[in-house]
């Protein structure tokens, strides 16, 4: 088998390069997962979107994200709902530095046009009266923030590519990358020989392993974070509420229930996905703290999913010095399925040799040889 | 019967029809079919679901049913508020 493009991977990032290619004119696009449709990090995230950041990159690519977003169903030609809901990020300050570094975000995000606000404890509980008043000092909030449904927005891009002639393979996972000197000849599977000179590794929580077999070093790793859902309740929750410090993020969804999720500090460089009682227990205790009222809501289900993160915790959309024909979309840092739509975009563009929307500098693997600049982001959970 | 008068899941109110929409869209596998129509995310958690779902998908893929996979198995086997988590949680560290 002969392919122009081989896309490894088929969660949101892997759908959205393989869309992104085939809409820019690229022919013979062929995607391998590993398992079904959203089977990784995709299908297990917490179905945020956000635009508030710490650090330009990371506010250029939500905001170019988001613009996509509101656009997606038109310009994927899909009928099914999305479940697009921009009803905001509501992230609290529990401490003075936290307040101190929530202005400085805030100007960061103004800068380029994001329109987030700080809010007083009065004015959030404006918009989430069940909010504990004592929990927090003082808020910033979005109105374009919000959510979106993983499982539909990873089959409105595949679904398109598909009828733009992209052909994926399910539960087929990648076992070799063949190469000849610095040029890649074939991609294997466990079932057949492809030959492409280009690989494009969107593995999520296993690029680093998949980047591996074709002898480039990616310097991500990967830890499990976990999240729970409740039974579906009324509508009682409009936006996202989220503390860094305090360690939660919690939305109720469209469909009526609440998912809440935390890291975890102590968390090893693993692929284990499993639950823990000790996610549940913290997880509980936190959120009665700040939304007690949620605490009524009885608890469904749990499960865990791979952050594939990055040292700067900003994403990899980058070409390989030492591997023309490789490219690398991985080290998103626990935040890949909101910024997919810019992810398909710029590796499409690099790809195919066009002009970036966004500096391609800084998101290279390149920038890791140089001297840090101190650009890392902190706004994240 | 009608297709969209049977109920495959009741948790999520998912007709025969919808069933079989998806699954003629190629998602062929339960958990598959479980991120687009939500079968096994209610309060059952596939306890209902996944054997019916698993004779439908057999039918279909023209396997016995003992091959078709269901559902993953996942925490918490039944409902339990999160209140009352946080208070056990508490006890335990007394």
């Amino acid at each position: 088998m002969k392919a122009d493009a081989v896309i490894i991977g088929a969660g949101i990032s892997g759908s959205s390069i393989a869309w992104h290619l085939a809409k820019k004119g690229m022919r013979n696009i062929k995607v391998f997962d590993a398992s079904y449709l959203t089977a990784g990090a995709t299908g297990r995230c917490g179905a945020g979107v956000r635009t508030q950041w710490g650090t330009k990159t990371n506010c250029l690519l939500a905001k170019k994200s988001m613009e996509f977003f509101e656009e997606a169903g038109d310009l994927l030609d899909y009928k099914e709902d999305i479940e697009f809901k921009q009803a905001g990020y509501l992230i609290l300050a529990t401490t003075r530095e936290e307040e101190a570094i929530f202005d400085k975000n805030i100007k960061v995000q103004h800068d380029i046009g994001i329109p987030s606000k700080r809010l007083t404890v009065q004015e959030a509980l404006q918009i989430v009266p069940h909010l504990n008043p004592d929990s927090f000092l003082s808020a910033s909030f979005c109105e374009k923030d919000g959510h979106l449904n993983p499982f539909r927005m990873t089959d409105a891009f595949y679904q398109a590519a598909k009828r733009l002639g992209v052909e994926f393979f399910f539960y087929e996972p990648v076992t070799d990358i063949k190469t000849n000197h610095a040029s890649i000849e074939a991609v294997i599977t466990d079932r057949r020989i492809i030959e492409t000179d280009v690989v494009i590794d969107a593995a999520g929580g296993h690029a680093k392993e998949i980047a591996a077999m074709a002898g480039i070093d990616v310097p991500v790793f990967s830890e499990k974070h976990e999240i729970l859902a409740t039974e579906p309740t009324y509508p009682m929750q409009d936006p996202m509420v989220m503390s860094f410090s305090k360690n939660i993020y919690c939305q109720q969804v469209p469909h009526g229930s609440f998912l809440m999720g935390r890291s975890n500090p102590d968390a090893k460089h693993n692929h284990d996905v499993t639950s823990s009682w000790q996610f549940l227990e913290k997880m509980a205790k936190t959120v009665c703290d700040i939304l007690p009222d949620i605490g009524k809501l009885r608890v469904v289900r749990q499960w865990g999913g791979l952050y594939n993160n990055s040292p700067d915790r900003q994403p990899i959309i980058s070409s390989v010095d030492e591997l023309p024909g490789f490219y690398v979309a991985c080290g998103f840092s626990g935040h890949g399925f909101m910024f997919s739509p810019i992810t398909g975009d710029l590796i499409s563009d690099l790809i195919l040799d066009k002009e970036p929307a966004i500096n391609a500098a800084a998101l290279s693997i390149k920038r890791f040889d140089e001297t840090s600049n101190g650009d890392y982001e902190t706004s994240v959970v | 019967m009608k297709k969209h008068n049977v109920y495959v899941c009741r948790c999520e109110d998912v007709t025969l029809d919808e069933l079989y929409y998806w699954i003629h869209r190629g998602f062929t596998t339960f958990e598959g079919l479980k991120r687009q129509l939500r079968i096994g995310m209610g309060p059952c958690q596939g306890q209902i679901c996944g054997e019916v779902i698993r004779r439908e998908l057999a039918n279909f893929l023209k396997k016995h049913p003992a091959d078709v996979k269901t559902h993953t198995i996942r925490p918490l086997i039944m409902g339990v508020p999160l209140e009352a988590i946080a208070k056990a949680g508490d006890q335990d560290e007394s």
